[in-house]
């Protein structure tokens, strides 16, 4: 196993698409001729800099880090802009140090009763191509100073590139959909609703937004908005006795063969059909094999790509898992009936032109308790955004463009 | 913590919004005198890791004038415990999108004014239970450094004044190490390594960070399951030992090197912690399991297991050769120390999830309502003397420093008692 990153949510640097361009030329104008050469790096901290961005797993320099933050933490108002593009590239932990950093020179000058540059830090947020958790950050000091401004801000913000911000752009859509219903607008909250949803990217207000147009009249499918892939062959089940199944290379992953005929835990297994109509797309083993005990089962599907794309596979469940790309172990996760969420485990990958074929195995313990019944798993493929990404031959995409985003959706 | 039904949460979700401090219990409050003075207060469960506050002075009077010295406003969630250096109180929380925000705040203990904060991003996972929160664990301090852990496995080293000595994501260093209901064990410091124990069912480990920079010293497999149980400095003999709590046992390793001292491998609780008395470490395995420590591997005895101790999601603590033990739906059990023995029972109103904390003769018990319960325990079966309703659900273990007692709950700290 290579040992890919997983954790929830990350940002992306990717730049963003359908900014809303009244509120930028707006704010822009309203920079113009404030702002000053701030964003060029003093001297005084290039090098502390060069030491924090060298941080790494395992405490890796660590020590020249430390010493390095008490200089950088020693700056001004005019070292803050600098410091916030010295994220672009940083790695995540090089980001906390640096946002350790910010926020103790901002506190204190603060405190000591300086201003901090709203001009040089709004051109910085409303830079995209910036690092998106440094444009947070930068809109939080924004706000800090001229909340009312931040908050104009983010109406122009809906489909921003850090999740954070998008986050609270659409919950502002949302505050005003619940407006517009609480006064008898149900046509006009629909609208907001759904321009809410085309956006929203965190799960939470995705289902909620889903719910208020189900109780409008107009139900969303969440399985395709989502994205979760729901066309798979399967085979099982094979033996998981002791759990030790999880370790137990079978014969599907040393090669996919359709019309091979397998020894299971009871007797022949074939590769069969499997489709799941379930709305958060559950890939349910119990359904055609039974709610059984300490076994597991195989699942594949094939994904097509125009070309080479970075993308993430998320997965969620509650039973122990492993996931191939392209034969390519991506993680293993052997933890059973904890909990389970949609995008509970985040798994980046590269997939490569044309035909992509995704491997899944889930299996199922020897616990009897009720919480233990569910032998399932939900998958889908994404940007780092979280924006659905389908199949370009499920999308009856042309050769010429045969990567689609979900159509549902924007960026 | 236990698998708990979505319907509780639910339920507990709902006490969130209770009004604060009725009149007529804060009067019940005023007029009892309650013991609570100590020193500091650094770390989960307290200066000996036992719930046991560190009386350095005289008792004060919980009287008209000395209630409520103050109550404040918190951000996000949180359910660690604050712990108290000097003049200082230290809180940890986490909020925004899934909980993926953060915090380290700094309040006077005087009159709760934030002196500073900081925030982090968590490069670990931050799936938890609905019930608990990714600021779950409590930070701990030398006196001169706050090492902050989250659920996430993200720990931040800071000085008094929030500057930033190191920061590590163990959660990104090791991936599978993580729980889909969340981590809890707080960490401990010892020998000038900060102790943090990772224990989940995909992967399991104890690392030693060198708390200078945060480096591993050491780092060692453990039993994979899943673990929610805080590690416990064991001292004695001119050094220490931090006993490591688990589903199989309890193990003693060396803080500097992480060898393994000593094991006792006849299970033990994976919630309820282990609680400290001079040389006898007292498990919730079997019920209560005492175990009599020195300083090598021949010295570990067993003096007594008794099945009428049964603590349950708080952790036990002692006075006086008593061993108390309190349970989810609100029994506190009196043992005797020195054999096991029941000595009595009292009902109080549950459920509870912090753990008991005692000072001078009281013992304190805060439930998931929010409903603090003071046990006289110099009266013969016990008996409650005061109840303080704070009107919101408090999952967090209580603190006692400087002659007050310090509740939290996610969105709320209050400090009773000295102002």
């Amino acid at each position: 196993m290579t040992g890919p990153v997983v954790h929830r949510l990350p940002e992306s640097g990717l730049s963003m698409r359908a900014m809303n361009i009244k509120y930028c030329v707006l704010f822009l104008v309203a920079l113009a001729g404030a702002a000053t050469a701030r964003s060029a790096t003093p001297a005084k901290i290039t090098e502390p800099l060069r030491a924090i961005r060298a941080v790494g797993p395992e405490g890796q320099g660590n020590a020249a880090a430390s010493a390095a933050w008490k200089q950088l933490a020693a700056g001004n108002t005019d070292t803050l802009v600098p410091i916030l593009t010295a994220m672009d590239g940083a790695n995540d932990y090089a980001l906390n140090w640096l946002r350790a950093a910010v926020d103790s020179i901002a506190s204190r000058e603060i405190r000591m009763g300086s201003s901090l540059p709203l001009a040089d830090l709004g051109k910085f947020l409303m830079d995209t191509g910036r690092h998106p958790r440094a444009r947070r950050l930068a809109f939080e000091l924004v706000a800090r100073i001229d909340s009312a401004t931040a908050d104009q801000l983010l109406g122009g913000m809906l489909n921003d590139p850090s999740l954070e911000i998008r986050r609270d752009a659409v919950q502002k859509v949302i505050d005003q959909a619940s407006q517009s219903l609480a006064a008898g607008n149900k046509a006009g909250a629909g609208l907001l609703f759904q321009q809410a949803l085309n956006s929203a990217r965190d799960i939470q207000q995705i289902e909620g937004v889903a719910k208020q147009l189900q109780e409008l009249g107009q139900p969303v499918d969440l399985q395709k908005h989502f994205g979760f892939l729901s066309e798979w062959k399967i085979i099982g089940p094979f033996d998981n006795t002791g759990n030790r199944g999880f370790e137990n290379a079978f014969p599907p992953e040393q090669g996919i063969d359709f019309d091979a005929e397998l020894d299971g835990k009871t007797g022949k297994v074939r590769w069969k059909d499997y489709s799941t109509r379930h709305k958060y797309g559950m890939v349910d083993m119990n359904q055609p094999y039974g709610k059984l005990k300490e076994v597991l089962a195989y699942a594949t599907t094939d994904f097509y790509s125009a070309e080479a794309q970075s993308v993430e596979l998320r997965l969620g469940g509650k039973n122990s898992w492993k996931v191939w790309l392209n034969g390519k172990l991506l993680f293993a996760r052997d933890e059973y009936h904890a909990n389970a969420e949609i995008d509970q485990y985040l798994m980046p990958a590269q997939l490569q032109p044309g035909r992509n074929t995704i491997l899944v195995k889930v299996c199922q313990n020897e616990l009897v308790k009720d919480w233990t019944v569910e032998w399932e798993y939900q998958l889908r493929i994404t940007d780092s955004l979280g924006t659905p990404i389908v199949s370009a031959r499920d999308a009856k995409a042309t050769a010429e463009n045969t990567t689609v985003k979900n159509p549902a959706t924007n960026r | 913590m236990p698998h708990v039904a979505t319907s509780v949460c639910a339920a507990l979700k709902s006490f969130r919004s209770r009004s604060l401090l009725s009149s007529g219990v804060l009067s019940l409050l005023l007029a009892v005198g309650a013991t609570v003075h100590g020193g500091d207060w650094r770390q989960f469960r307290g200066p000996y890791g036992n719930g046991v506050a560190d009386e350095v002075g005289p008792p004060i009077v919980i009287n008209s004038t000395n209630g409520v010295a103050w109550k404040i406003s918190l951000p996000g969630e949180g359910l660690s415990s604050p712990i108290i250096v000097g003049d200082r109180v230290f809180v940890t929380a986490s909020s925004g999108l899934n909980q993926q925000r953060l915090h380290v705040i700094c309040f006077s203990a005087a009159d709760g004014t934030k002196l500073w904060e900081r925030q982090f991003w968590a490069t670990g996972r931050t799936m938890v239970h609905p019930k608990t929160a990714v600021a779950a664990p409590t930070p701990v301090s030398d006196g001169e450094h706050i090492v902050a852990i989250f659920s996430s496995n993200d720990i931040a080293c800071l000085d008094l004044d929030g500057n930033l000595i190191w920061f590590r994501g163990l959660g990104r260093d090791y991936p599978n190490a993580s729980n889909s209901l969340g981590m809890a064990s707080s960490l401990e410091i010892a020998g000038g390594v900060v102790i943090a124990q990772v224990e989940s069912e995909s992967d399991a480990f104890v690392a030693g960070l060198d708390l200078k920079t945060g480096v591993n010293r050491w780092r060692l497999e453990r039993p994979h399951g899943a673990n929610w149980t805080s590690p416990v400095v064991l001292r004695g003999g001119g050094r220490e030992l931090i006993a490591l709590q688990s589903s199989k046992g309890v193990a003693a390793v060396e803080p500097v090197t992480g060898k393994v001292a000593w094991e006792f491998t006849n299970s033990a609780s994976s919630v309820s912690s282990s609680t400290l008395m001079g040389d006898v470490l007292l498990v919730a395995s079997q019920g209560m399991t005492a175990l009599k420590f020195g300083t090598g591997a021949e010295a570990l005895s067993q003096v007594w297991q008794s099945g009428q101790l049964r603590p349950g999601t708080p952790s036990p603590t002692v006075l006086g050769g008593k061993l108390f033990a309190l349970n989810d739906g609100g029994i506190l059990t009196c043992g005797d120390a020195a054999n096991g023995a029941r000595v009595w029972q009292l009902r109080l109103k549950g459920p509870f999830s912090a753990s008991p904390v005692v000072s001078g003769a009281f013992i304190y018990c805060v439930n998931e309502k929010g409903l603090v319960q003071v046990v006289d325990l110099s009266k013969p079966e016990g008996e409650v003397v005061f109840e303080l309703d704070l009107g919101e659900t408090i999952l967090s273990t209580p603190s006692i420093a400087n002659g007050a007692i310090y509740f939290r709950s996610d969105g709320r700290l209050w400090k009773i008692g000295k102002s």
